[in-house]
Formats: structure tokens, sequence, C-alpha cells
């Protein structure tokens, strides 16, 4: 458990990659309950105009977390957790999206123990997050 | 088209919905969370009764909210022009594997923009004594029809 007093602005707390295939899909699909055909299945990706078969969104949301909660080593620490969707993540059939977690300490409250973790989430060179902010407690 | 005239609307309380330590492990697997993560040792060395829930496991239950939204004629929600805007949860205490839970939806803002509509729904999410474990605010953004 990390202390909030060993602790600076602009720290990088965890950064980890990830790669995602239509396997990840559709395992997170199941998981998740959410079976939009869109997260597996080009025609239908194709079919409401999109550049192919995507992330779920909530899935970027949820892999994004997991190297903040490896840090705090309790998932039990996190107070709240907000994104913004910004761009799609692209998935090929064939092959592997890469996306890219840095997660860094922009805030910290001393008195509450409390520390705001904002991540960047990157894929193919874009942040498909913004306002990726998450508040701990330590 | 949504209709405007929803915002305030709340929907029903869904069933209860018990926590499994082997959902958690899936849904953590999923979202490619450590190992360690989903260790009942781990979990109950860091004065836990069970698993811990990954911070985003609460959209099983919003998803439970949304299909009542979905599925009510006054509403006009056209789910196949719905693009996901933002998600936040908030909580006042983890889930933890073995908590009977129970949500229930509002229609916290409804607003237009530029031929889209943007929707603000709030989960809220109780246990078994009625006390708030968390809320899950989403935020859709539907496509218009030219759109």
């Amino acid at each position: 458990m990390p202390e909030i007093t060993e602790l600076a602005i602009g720290d990088i707390v965890a950064e980890k990659n990830f790669h995602l295939d239509r396997d990840s899909l559709v395992r997170y699909a199941g998981a998740s309950g959410d079976f939009n055909p869109i997260h597996y299945r080009d025609d239908a990706a194709a079919g409401v105009g999109l550049p192919g078969v995507l992330a779920h969104g909530m899935l970027t949301m949820g892999l994004s977390i997991g190297p903040v909660v490896s840090w705090l080593g309790d998932a039990g620490k996190i107070l709240d957790y907000g994104v913004r969707f910004t761009k799609p993540v692209v998935v090929p059939a064939n092959g592997q999206a890469l996306i890219t977690v840095i997660a860094k300490v922009v805030e910290l409250d001393l008195d509450a123990k409390k520390a705001r973790i904002d991540l960047q989430t990157s894929f193919d060179g874009n942040n498909v997050l913004g306002k990726a902010q998450v508040w701990v407690q330590l | 088209m949504v209709n405007p005239n929803i915002q305030g609307k709340r929907y029903p309380r869904s069933a209860s919905y018990l926590v499994g330590r082997e959902k958690i492990r899936e849904f953590a697997r999923a979202t490619f969370a450590s190992e360690e993560s989903i260790d009942l040792t781990v979990a109950k060395a860091a004065g836990h009764k069970d698993l811990v829930a990954p911070p985003t496991f609460p959209i099983v239950l919003q998803e439970f909210g949304l299909k009542l939204v979905i599925a009510d004629p006054e509403a006009g929600l056209d789910f196949a022009r719905v693009v996901h805007g933002e998600q936040k949860f908030v909580f006042q205490r983890p889930i933890i594997a073995g908590d009977l839970l129970t949500s229930e939806l509002s229609v916290a803002s409804v607003k237009s923009l530029g031929g889209n509509h943007m929707v603000v729904f709030d989960t809220e999410i109780f246990d078994e004594s009625q006390t708030l474990v968390c809320t899950a605010i989403s935020t859709l953004v539907v496509r218009g029809e030219d759109a």
C-alpha cells in the first residue's frame, strides 16, 4: 500500500501495455452482458458506418484502471472513477490493437489521505479517453 | 428522437443481484485485471470478507436499468443511434462478493446539442440493508435522424 507522504504531483505510479484482439472483445461481451454486434462482427460495424469492429468503451475504461488497482494492491481503495470516451479503438480481425496506459498523480489531499490519479490511455498515437480521473484513498 | 419529458423519470427497482465470486473473477479477467486482484487471500489480508469487484463492475447493474429505458415507448431511445459519451462510478463502499444488490435508474437530464441528444442516467446501487453502495453515472449521445 503506497503512502501519500511519499507521493508528489507528476509521479507516474503505473504504466502498462494491453494487446486487444477479437477474442478479448468476445470475452468482455460475455462477462459484461454487452452483446452489441459492432464489437465482434465486421458486417454489423460497417452497417452503421463504423471504420471497423470497435472495442467496447467499457472494456477500455475497465482495463485502464487495472494498473492503478495493482499499484494500490486493493480495488477497495478506489473512491470514484470517471472517463469520457473520445476516440474509438478499432480491433482488426487478424491482429491486435495496442493500448498504452499511464497513471499519474495530479492532486493530493493530505488531510483526507486522498489522491487524484489521471490516466492517459492511448491507441495508435491518440488518447482514447478524456478526463480519465480516479480518486483513491491512501 | 429522445423524449425530453423523461427527464426526472425513475424506472422501477431491479430484481436482486447476488454478486458471485466467480463472476467477479470472470469480469476481472475480461478487463485484464491482475490475478492478485482476484486472490481471496490478498482480499482478506486487505480487510475484506471476500473478493472486491473491479471498479467498473457496476456497469453490469446499470445495464438492467438501461434495458428498461430501451423498452420504454415513452423514452423513444433508439439504441442503434447511441454512442457512449461518458461514464463515472462513485463508491460509498466497494462491492464485495456475496453482496445482494438492487439498482434503480433515473434520468438526470436530457439535452439537445446540434441535432443530437445527450441523456444522463444515474443508477443507484443499494445493498440488502437499502444502503447506497455506488452510483453509476452514464452519458449517452443519441445521434439525430439526419446525423
